[in-house]
C-alpha cells in the first residue's frame, strides 16, 4: 500500500493490541494502552481480563474510559477493590501477568520517565508523574510499552527514572529482586524493538509498513540495534481500524440535567 | 457523636490554616464542594495531601491555598496537564511550595499504615527508581525474617481527612459504593473527618452492598448535592468529562484561572449556585 489508509498512531495501536494473548491479564494505563487493549478486547481477545488502576477488576467497558476511574469501569467490572488491595494484593502478590504502560521518554533497556523534563527540581517541564507504573513493571510478569519514536522520546539519558526497565542492561534487573521479567515489547509508530535476552538492550525486530529502518535508527538517540531478520508488521485490517476509530470517549453525562438553573435556587 | 453541619460551617470550624488535609477519592467521588469551600474561605499554608490532585487541588494550589503537596499522579486524567500544579512547580506561581512526591503504591499503604495505626507502611516499591534520591521519606529496611530488602515511608496521618460519599444516615453512618479508592484509610488515619454526602436517609446498611464507615469514625457530615461535580456519583450522577476537558482551557494562564475562578466560584453563593451558573454558560 503506497498510501497507507491509516495514522501511524493507528498502526501503533493495532500492533499493541495484537501482542495481548486471548486469555491476558492485563493492568492498563490510561491513554494509548487503555485504546489497545480495548481493542484486543473487542477483536481476538474476547475473554481478555481488563484492570485498570481505580480497582476495578475484570472490567468490560462499551465506551472508552477518559480517565482510570470512569463509571463506565466500575459499572462493568466483576469486582471493585480498594486502591490499597488493589496494589497490594493484586499487583504486588503477583496475580497480574502483563502490564500496559506509555512514557514521554524510554532510554535503550527500556527505562521510563513521566516525571520531568529537565532538572527534577527545576524542571522545563513537570510531567504527572509515576502513578502506579514502577510497581506495574516491577510486579506483573511482562510488560509492553507503547509510545511514539524521535530524537525527544528514545534519548541517551533519561532526565528521571521513574519506572525501572532492564535498568543497566545484563543481570542488574535481577538484582532488583522484583518478580516481573520486565518489559518484553516497545510498540512505537514506527515499529517493535524487544530487548535482547542477554543484554536487555532493545532491538528494532518488527517494521511496520512504508517505515524503513534507516527512518527508525534516525528517531532514535542512541544507536539503535536491528535484528538480522527483521519482521514487517502486517496492515491494520479494516474491521481493526472500524473498532479502533469508534472507541473514543464519551463526553455523555447526565449531570447537566441534574444542576438546578439559577432561577430555581431563587 | 458524629456532627451534622452546613458545609460552610464544618470548613469553618475544622480546616485551619498551617493544617494538613488529606482530599481523597480516586476519580470517582472526589470531594470537590469542599475544596471550593475551603477556597472560598482563603484558608492558606495548608498541606495538602491526596494520591492524583485533579482539578480540586490545582483550583486550590492556583488561589494560593497549599504550602505543600504530597501527591503521587498529577495530570489531569485522559486530558493532560494540571496546568496551576505545573505552574506552582515550575514557576513557583502564586508562590514557592514544598512537594512531596510518591508513587501510588506507596500512598495507599501510607493511608492503610495510618488507619492501622502503624508509624510506618512497609511494602515493596520504588525498586530501581530514583524517586528516593528526591524523597527522603522513602527508605528500606531489611526484614528480619527472611532478609528481604522492604520499602518503607511514614504513615500519612492528617489533620483532616475529607471524603464525598453517597449517602448517610441520621447517626452519621455512610454508605458508599462504586471505586472506593483510599477513603476509609484516610477517615481512618485522619484525626477529624468531615464527610459530605449526596443525601442523609433514614438508615443504610450493608445488605444494600456498598461500603459502610460507621459513625463513630465519622466527625462530621454535610449534605452537599452533586458535591463531588465535575467527578461523579455512581448511581446519581455521572463524570463530566466536558468539564475535565474545558479545565484544561480555563486552567492553563494564570490570569484566566484567576479571573474564572473569581467570577465562578468566588462570586457564587454556594457550590450549588457555582454550578448553576457553570451550566447556564456552557461549562457542564
Amino acid at each position: 500500500m503506497s498510501d497507507p489508509a491509516y495514522k501511524p498512531e493507528e498502526m501503533m495501536v493495532v500492533a499493541a493490541s495484537r501482542l495481548l494473548e486471548p486469555d491476558d491479564v492485563v493492568f492498563i494505563g490510561i491513554g494509548l494502552p487503555s485504546k489497545a487493549a480495548n481493542l484486543a478486547r473487542k477483536t481476538h481477545a474476547p475473554d481478555l481480563a481488563m484492570i485498570y488502576e481505580s480497582g476495578t477488576l475484570d472490567t468490560k467497558p462499551t465506551v472508552l474510559p477518559l480517565s482510570i476511574g470512569d463509571p463506565e469501569l466500575s459499572r462493568t467490572a466483576k469486582a471493585v477493590v480498594s486502591v490499597p488491595e488493589m496494589f497490594n494484593y493484586w499487583l504486588q502478590g503477583g496475580w497480574i501477568r502483563t502490564g500496559f504502560l506509555g512514557a514521554a521518554q524510554i532510554d535503550r533497556y527500556a527505562n521510563l520517565n513521566s516525571t520531568v523534563i529537565g532538572d527534577y527540581r527545576k524542571p522545563k517541564v513537570r510531567l504527572p508523574g509515576a502513578g502506579g507504573a514502577p510497581e506495574i513493571a516491577g510486579f506483573c510478569h511482562r510488560t509492553l510499552v507503547l509510545l511514539r519514536q524521535n530524537r525527544r522520546t528514545f534519548v541517551e539519558t533519561l532526565d528521571f527514572m521513574t519506572t525501572a526497565g532492564m535498568l543497566h542492561g545484563g543481570r542488574s534487573r535481577q538484582d532488583l529482586k522484583v518478580p516481573g521479567h520486565g518489559p518484553q515489547a516497545v510498540i512505537t509508530d514506527l515499529g517493535i524493538l524487544e530487548p535482547d535476552t542477554e543484554s536487555g538492550e532493545l532491538v528494532l525486530t518488527h517494521l511496520h509498513p512504508g517505515v524503513s529502518a534507516e527512518a527508525a535508527i534516525e528517531a532514535t538517540s542512541w544507536p539503535l540495534k536491528v535484528a538480522e531478520n527483521l519482521v514487517r508488521t502486517e496492515v491494520p485490517g479494516e474491521k481493526e481500524l472500524e473498532i479502533l476509530r469508534a472507541l473514543v470517549p464519551s463526553d455523555e453525562s447526565n449531570v447537566a440535567e441534574l444542576i438546578p438553573s439559577t432561577a430555581d435556587l431563587e | 457523636m458524629t456532627e451534622f453541619l452546613e458545609l460552610t460551617e464544618a470548613v469553618k470550624r475544622y480546616v485551619k490554616p498551617g493544617c494538613s488535609v488529606a482530599a481523597e477519592g480516586f476519580t470517582h467521588l472526589i470531594p470537590h464542594a469542599a475544596g471550593a469551600e475551603i477556597i472560598r474561605h482563603g484558608i492558606r499554608h495548608l498541606t495538602l495531601i491526596r494520591m492524583t490532585p485533579d482539578i480540586i487541588f490545582d483550583q486550590m494550589i492556583g488561589m494560593g491555598c497549599a504550602d505543600k503537596l504530597v501527591f503521587s499522579w498529577g495530570g489531569n486524567p485522559g486530558v493532560g496537564s494540571l496546568f496551576r500544579l505545573r505552574d506552582a512547580y515550575e514557576n513557583g506561581v502564586p508562590h514557592e511550595m514544598d512537594f512531596e512526591e510518591h508513587v501510588h503504591a506507596a500512598m495507599a499503604n501510607a493511608f492503610a499504615a495510618g488507619a492501622a495505626g502503624m508509624p510506618c507502611a512497609i511494602f515493596k516499591g520504588y525498586r530501581g527508581t530514583q524517586y528516593p534520591e528526591v524523597n527522603p521519606k522513602i527508605r528500606f529496611i531489611e526484614c528480619p525474617f527472611t532478609g528481604e530488602d522492604l520499602t518503607v515511608i511514614p504513615a500519612h496521618r492528617p489533620d483532616v481527612a475529607i471524603i464525598h460519599a453517597q449517602r448517610a444516615d441520621r447517626q452519621g453512618n455512610i454508605w458508599m459504593t462504586g471505586i472506593l479508592g483510599v477513603q476509609k484509610e484516610a477517615v481512618l488515619a485522619a484525626q477529624r473527618s468531615i464527610v459530605t454526602v449526596e443525601e442523609i436517609v433514614d438508615s443504610v446498611d450493608e445488605s444494600s452492598g456498598g461500603t459502610v464507615i460507621p459513625r463513630w469514625a465519622v466527625d462530621v457530615v454535610c449534605e452537599a448535592r452533586l458535591g463531588a461535580f465535575p467527578s461523579y456519583a455512581e448511581g446519581y450522577y455521572d463524570r463530566s468529562n466536558f468539564f475535565y476537558q474545558k479545565w484544561g482551557e480555563v486552567s492553563r494562564e494564570y490570569d484566566r484561572f484567576r479571573e474564572w475562578m473569581e467570577h465562578y466560584l468566588m462570586a457564587s453563593d454556594d457550590f450549588a449556585h457555582y454550578l448553576a451558573r457553570l451550566k447556564e454558560d456552557g461549562y457542564v
